[in-house]
């Protein structure tokens, strides 16, 4: 793989995925799981704003820990 | 989303960016060649307004609810990465953004380069620091404009939002010749990030098949929301890092970063 390549998708990944991997990982879980709750007659709105609670405080944590 | 909403929210995350790229183009300038820093950036700009061109008619016609997924997703994953980074400075854990450090470090880097013609470049170190500050940042905000203008169905009205701001912030930066350290560049971040994070979740979940309850009127609840929570997490990270300074008998210190 050229050095370009691998600039460009090391660009990317920082762009997109940022400090903390974790973060894009739960999102898309989030978004998974709602789609999958929407299908049901469950609501699914609250799924997303739960996962910000749990998430947010867990990558500030591992964070903090680490400094 | 109101047009009054839509604009002050592209404003205020293109500004930032702004001021990232305008510190990056006047330490060139100064340092270096200003012609050349000049010519840097507006060849970035004329690369933005290709990609501008291009992505905003494909945002344009993809369908509502795919184009909330997508956007929704990488607006939550950028708010919230955001957000943290702003409550890790806010709480003392991160060092604060400073323009004028960032300012000063770009000038002692520029100066020590041996200057190189290429073309009709005078100062290729110049062009290309500029052409890359300026690319970079740009790139965040060409994909704010288009998410946002693309998402509330109005992408001219995000796109003045953002001219109007990289206007406002590069007429400021051209005028002063100084980095503009006094634009409250952290607590903007905040903003941002909370805004991002808001608009991420409202618009995900939609795009996930989720119905909110009172429709576009949940996000009047969601921004506040998400406001308090990160204040609180603000707030508990500042205790925990004093009881940490007071336990190891030393004063906190913030890492650059």
């Amino acid at each position: 793989m050229g050095k370009r390549l691998r600039d460009f998708l090391a660009f990317l990944y920082d762009f997109v995925v940022g400090d903390d991997w974790r973060i894009a990982v739960s999102v898309v879980a989030g978004l998974a799981l709602t789609y999958a709750v929407s299908k049901t007659s469950v609501p699914a709105w609250w799924l997303l704003p739960v996962l910000l609670v749990v998430m947010l405080p867990v990558s500030l944590w591992l964070a903090a820990r680490r400094r | 989303m109101g047009a009054g909403a839509l604009f002050i929210a592209v404003f205020l995350a293109c500004a930032v960016e702004a001021v990232e790229a305008t510190t990056i183009v006047l330490a060139a300038g100064t340092a270096r060649d200003w012609r050349s820093a000049i010519t840097g950036t507006l060849s970035a700009l004329a690369v933005l307004a290709i990609l501008v061109a291009a992505l905003g008619p494909a945002v344009s016609a993809l369908p509502l609810r795919e184009l909330r997924l997508v956007v929704g997703a990488l607006l939550l994953i950028f708010g919230l990465q955001w957000l943290r980074k702003a409550i890790l400075r806010a709480s003392g854990y991160k060092a604060l953004h400073d323009e004028n450090e960032i300012y000063r470090k770009q000038l002692a880097a520029a100066a020590t380069e041996p200057g190189q013609r290429r073309g009709r470049v005078r100062d290729w170190y110049a062009f290309t620091l500029s052409f890359k500050g300026v690319l970079l940042e740009g790139l965040e905000v060409v994909f704010i404009a288009l998410t946002f203008g693309g998402n509330a169905h109005n992408l001219p009205l995000a796109a003045l939002a953002a001219i109007c701001a990289v206007a406002v912030v590069a007429a400021t930066g051209a005028a002063v010749r100084a980095p503009l350290s006094r634009v409250p560049e952290n607590t903007l971040k905040f903003i941002v990030g909370i805004m991002l994070t808001a608009f991420g979740t409202f618009w995900g979940a939609e795009g996930a098949g989720a119905n909110w309850p009172g429709s576009d009127a949940a996000l009047l609840a969601l921004v506040p929301a998400i406001a308090l929570f990160a204040l609180g997490l603000v707030a508990a990270l500042r205790r925990a890092k004093a009881a940490q300074a007071a336990a190891s008998g030393r004063g906190p210190a913030a890492e650059v970063g």
